[in-house]
């Protein structure tokens, strides 16, 4: 006998108007939905995106070679040569990062004794070939002169938890 | 002298003129359904939907089209050439061809013959070919298996579907659509035989091998079914044969169940803009269950053909004929 009422109710198809009901509220509700090339996300100050080699106020590069962060790179992304500049300072003659490689663990950010090398907070630096993704000193550079002031700012909202 | 217009020549001019005017706006529509069912899915799932291409992102069927028209025709190797050329347009052709008889006004149909169900019928039963030449051409095991799920998907659903219609012709007492329409002027359809309706919506689904009823698609399960082997303008023709199909759908219920250009208030004017207002809910719930509803599987789809439908469809159909006879309602009798 339940059977037979069960398979009757079945056919007043209850649940699937219920289902419709449902989404029919969520057709009317406000969308979720981040209109992104327009509006984007507020991201953490801590956000690791691309990498950039910052300078000092004065200009000179702020890097030394200790190559702390090719040490500890667990990907080993980075690869570093370095030898005694004119005036006897420490300089790399080469820094480059995969970027193919990277997995933007923030470990180099981490390991940097003169918060040279840092993750910036651009995400948008896709490429149309694997080889612009192969970053070398220049790159980087630029990539600092280009985000310093916003770089700055993070450092410093950071700085207290560090 | 006879008028030019009922000249050979005449007719046939006017004809093609009637058939212009129906089939361009039709194209049109089917090219705004795929966005508005874009839309309305993005809006049930708090999306927004293609927004970007002009305002609203309107222009975006066109972007689509024009995207389909740039790409390759890939015909596999070990395909069946002339039939796989020849599928995706039986597909679209006869998705387009059912309209003729569709009356949008009173008198509008193109065609306005006296058996236009069973036409309807007989054009909606052929459609199943497409997908079978389809499965077959393309030498493909997905596309075949999708083909056969489709071929006994539709066959069976065309079985209640019949019978709903049969009670639909007992009542009207008329196979002309048009005089079908006219019969509902005092009540629709869809009120006396208000099962039948969620009978042939339902059916109307599967015919059309929507969700929840696209297993013959089943992205999941068979890659995408039937039209695997498919690209560019060719899939392109199946996909607009689909919406056309589910816009021929939402005719047919209309016309059969909803009164077609019959205005649901008495004080207000009748008129064509009444059926694209009531085609327009259609597509809408369409839309709306496929954003709600899973995919069957393949032994509940054919235990709710067989099972459920059949015999309720053919139980109503026994007791409406019986009902109208013993009270002599018997329209023409």
């Amino acid at each position: 006998m339940n059977r037979v009422l069960r398979w009757t109710w079945s056919l007043v198809l209850w649940e699937i108007l219920c289902g419709l009901g449902i989404t029919l509220r969520y057709f009317f509700r406000p969308k979720a939905t981040i209109n992104y090339p327009f509006e984007k996300n507020p991201t953490s100050a801590r956000f690791r995106g691309e990498h950039a080699l910052r300078r000092y106020p004065n200009g000179e590069e702020r890097c030394i070679a200790c190559k702390l962060c090719e040490a500890v790179c667990p990907a080993q992304a980075i690869t570093i040569e370095a030898e005694p500049r004119e005036d006897g300072s420490r300089r790399t003659t080469r820094y480059d990062i995969d970027m193919v490689k990277c997995i933007y663990c923030g470990l180099c950010e981490e390991a940097c004794p003169v918060d040279a090398i840092v993750e910036g907070p651009n995400f948008e630096y896709a490429t149309e070939t694997r080889e612009e993704l192969l970053y070398d000193k220049q790159k980087l550079l630029d990539n600092g002169d280009r985000w310093e002031p916003e770089l700055a700012r993070r450092l410093e909202l950071d700085a207290p938890y560090r | 002298m006879m008028p030019f217009w009922d000249t050979y020549i005449g007719i046939l001019i006017l004809t093609v003129l009637k058939t212009l005017a129906l089939v361009v706006p039709l194209l049109i529509g089917v090219a705004y359904l795929t966005y508005f069912e874009r839309k309305v899915m993005g809006a049930i799932q708090l999306r927004k939907g293609p927004n970007v291409v002009g305002p609203f992102g309107l222009w975006q069927p066109f972007a689509d089209a024009l995207k389909m028209l740039t790409k390759e025709t890939i015909i596999p190797t070990g395909a069946d050439k002339v039939l796989f050329v020849l599928a995706p347009m039986i597909t679209f052709g006869l998705a387009i061809i059912a309209w003729a008889v569709i009356p949008v006004n009173n008198g509008w149909g193109i065609a306005n013959i006296n058996v236009g169900v069973l036409y309807l019928f007989a054009i909606s039963s052929l459609g199943v070919y497409g997908v079978i030449i389809a499965g077959w051409a393309s030498n493909s095991k997905y596309a075949f298996l999708g083909a056969l799920r489709s071929a006994a998907q539709m066959v069976s659903y065309e079985v209640s579907m019949g019978f709903v219609m049969v009670t639909v012709l007992i009542l009207a007492g008329s196979l002309n659509l048009n005089s079908i329409v006219l019969a509902q002027k005092h009540i629709w359809f869809a009120v006396p035989l208000f099962p039948l309706f969620i009978i042939f919506f339902i059916s109307g689904l599967a015919e059309t091998n929507r969700a929840p009823f696209d297993l013959a698609e089943g992205e999941s399960e068979i890659v995408a079914g039937f039209f695997v082997e498919y690209s560019a303008m060719s899939f392109a023709l199946f996909f607009l044969g689909e919406y056309a199909n589910m816009i021929m759908i939402s005719g047919m219920t209309t016309v059969l169940f909803l009164g077609g250009w019959l205005s649901p208030l008495p004080f207000l004017p009748s008129g064509v803009l009444w059926f694209l207002i009531k085609v327009f809910i259609c597509l809408f719930v369409f839309v709306w269950v496929r954003a709600t509803l899973p995919r069957y599987r393949y032994d509940q789809l054919m235990a709710l053909g067989w099972k459920v439908f059949l015999p309720i469809s053919l139980v109503y159909l026994v007791a409406v004929a019986g009902v109208v006879e013993y009270f002599g309602w018997l329209p023409h009798a």
